[in-house]
């Protein structure tokens, strides 16, 4: 490999790390996933693309013109013509991957349920971004948690170096005959799109081998087993193949641990459907996803320093939602908070709050205090403080302190913001917290 | 002066859009990783208009680096472009303990009267001059470069003179690369500090 041919791979290589094939590299998320794409080398990526992912495709694009990948690219003129190339694709048998984010994501909408209705394990990477308007390029969880009811199994990675195993171990679980579902790969935009950090990257062997080849049970094109995709289902089946999704859904949770326990035990990097940190003897927790989960564990070692009792549960799925895994965690604290980069206007609170007090109503006897922080929405910057405030606020309210809001944002200018039962004209946050029992 | 780092030391770039400080940024931070160290590298993220002010940000630390996002508080603040002293708040957000270091045809005393300090230390070097001098180009990047070596210790000065020069030798001819090299040298040797 010439010095030039190394440099249009974006690889900064440290001589010293060299362990086999692998190689400690600086990459910046669409980086990572342009070269976990590039091992894996998809058949098929149909793409559009859309800030802040848009170099993924880019990189993609580069790597089948040096030759690096066989990969064929379908250029369209939208992304819903690239969620229907990719439907058409995976159909037809091959392995196919694109990547998106953002109102991109939302034009691929319809086609989202027709990948996941036609159980298609294609894998899509999503660079986190705002839904407009206001118009706005930032991090933020929207558009993904919108479509977490579209049939496709969700990541949330921590670090650019997650995002890339991530997309490595994703063709794995949904091409799984146990699951054959499409899979979402997210990573916040900017703060892992566009942030370049160290990673290991595994040898083209390593991943070759890891993810194998790519057998479609149902191909258009297979001539000795005919099929037929994307067929009217009358009333009379439509139940049975949704209830085939779900069933596919449940499998996926055991295929989620068995691949994360075999790339850990492979490459050193084992993964689960949730990552706890400091779990074992807290007494208070924050629940997070994404990238800022590195910023509540920093925040908790501070705290643990100075004797407090707090722990961090990052969820690395959404869907499967980890339920048993969150209800396992958080039964015996005193009190948590669930930080939601997303909202949800007119519901009672933003979406993982939702979901997660709901997991714990089977125990409400023994269930901690739960309160909702929605955090970093188009970007807005997290601070620090704005984690130990919370943990604060959480030690307030296993103190029994009443008036600790339940749902509020944090971090906007100027005045606290108003709690959703202060802004509610007929309940008072007394009467909120009466019903709560406290 | 130069030192080990023993914790996560965040850098704090101000240039302009165009001036290369996120090459830069990354160039630092992969003379890092040829150390062993554990890296970031990230320009700001907002609207980006040539000649506007602009921040890149870098994270070095011995152990791997969990948080992302703008840094709050930086330990070095590297001032690439001399007109941004007093037009963008450099000396703001800096570790009591801190060091900003300026790109400038001032001198440290005349600098101090411009920045509001507490306590941090200053380094001033005229890198458009040596960039000139050296390889005729208004490029300061790479003399900032070994200023930041001799004044932070992020780096050590033979490990940038490798990076420095396989980077270069990828894009420009042997003359190039010699200039930018002699570059790192004297600014390494010339940069001014209190």
């Amino acid at each position: 490999m010439t010095k030039t041919q190394k440099s249009k791979d974006n690889l900064i290589q440290n001589p010293k790390s060299k362990i086999q094939n692998r190689k400690v590299v600086i990459l910046s998320g669409n980086n990572a996933v342009a070269n976990a794409l590039r091992q894996v080398d998809p058949h098929v990526y149909p793409g559009y693309p859309i800030t802040p992912s848009t170099k993924i495709m880019e990189t993609v694009a580069e790597f089948i013109a040096n030759g690096k990948m066989q990969c064929e690219m379908v250029a369209v003129e939208s992304e819903h013509s690239a969620m229907s190339a990719a439907v058409g694709a995976a159909a037809g048998g091959a392995r196919v991957a694109s990547a998106t984010a953002a109102n991109g994501l939302a034009f691929m909408w319809e086609v989202l349920y027709i990948a996941s209705g036609s159980h298609l394990p294609i894998v899509l990477a999503i660079g986190n971004r705002a839904l407009s308007a206001p118009i706005n390029g930032f991090a933020d969880h929207g558009e993904s948690m919108g479509s977490r009811d579209a049939g496709w199994i969700q990541f949330y990675s921590e670090s650019v170096q997650e995002a890339y195993d991530n997309i490595i171990q994703a063709f794995r679980i949904g091409e799984d005959s146990r699951v054959r579902l499409p899979v979402m790969v997210c990573l916040d935009g900017f703060l892992l799109t566009h942030t370049s950090e160290n990673i290991t990257m595994q040898g083209d062997d390593e991943v070759t081998d890891f993810v194998g080849p790519y057998h479609a049970e149902f191909s258009l094109l297979d001539p000795d087993k005919p099929v037929s995709h994307g067929l009217s289902d009358p009333p009379s089946y439509y139940m049975e193949h949704k209830m085939r999704q779900q069933a596919g859904m449940e499998k996926a949770r055991e295929v989620i641990e068995e691949v994360g326990a075999e790339y850990g035990k492979r490459f050193g990097r084992p993964y689960g459907l949730v990552d706890p940190y400091c779990m074992d003897d807290a007494e208070t927790a924050i629940i997070i996803l994404g990238s800022e989960a590195g910023r509540v564990k920093g925040v908790v070692d501070k705290m643990r320093e100075a004797g407090k009792k707090v722990g961090a549960l990052r969820l690395r799925t959404v869907r499967p939602f980890p339920d048993e895994q969150i209800v396992r965690q958080l039964l015996g604290l005193k009190a948590v908070a669930i930080m939601d980069r997303s909202y949800a206007p007119g519901a009672v609170g933003a979406p993982m709050f939702q979901e997660v007090r709901s997991a714990l109503y089977d125990y409400r006897d023994s269930a901690p205090p739960i309160v909702n922080r929605i955090y970093g929405l188009g970007g807005r910057e997290l601070r620090n403080a704005d984690v130990r405030n919370i943990f604060a606020e959480l030690d307030a309210l296993a103190d029994g302190d009443a008036t600790v809001p339940v749902i509020q944002m944090v971090g906007l200018r100027g005045e606290p913001a108003p709690t959703w039962e202060e802004m509610r004209p007929l309940e008072t946050p007394i009467a909120v917290a009466a019903k709560r029992g406290k | 002066m130069e030192k080990v780092i023993e914790r996560m030391m965040e850098v704090r770039w101000h240039s302009r859009a165009g001036q290369g400080a996120v090459t830069a940024a990354e160039t630092l931070a992969a003379t890092a990783l040829r150390e062993g160290k554990h890296v970031q590298a990230f320009p700001e993220f907002g609207p980006e208009r040539m000649g506007a002010p602009l921040r890149a940000f870098n994270r070095i630390s011995p152990r791997p680096i969990r948080i992302h996002g703008v840094v709050e508080e930086a330990n070095v603040v590297i001032v690439v472009d001399s007109s941004l002293l007093g037009a963008v708040p450099v000396d703001a957000n800096v570790a009591p303990d801190g060091v900003i270091l300026s790109n400038t045809t001032k001198s440290v005393a005349e600098v101090r009267r411009i920045l509001t300090l507490n306590g941090q230390k200053l380094a001033c070097l005229d890198a458009t001059q040596i960039a000139v001098d050296c390889f005729g180009m208004q490029k300061p990047n790479t003399p900032m470069l070994g200023a930041i070596a001799r004044v932070t210790g992020l780096v050590a000065l033979d490990t940038l003179l490798v990076e420095v020069e396989e980077i270069f030798s990828k894009k420009f001819p042997p003359k190039v690369v010699e200039g930018n090299i002699k570059a790192v040298q004297r600014a390494y040797q010339e940069v001014s500090y209190e």
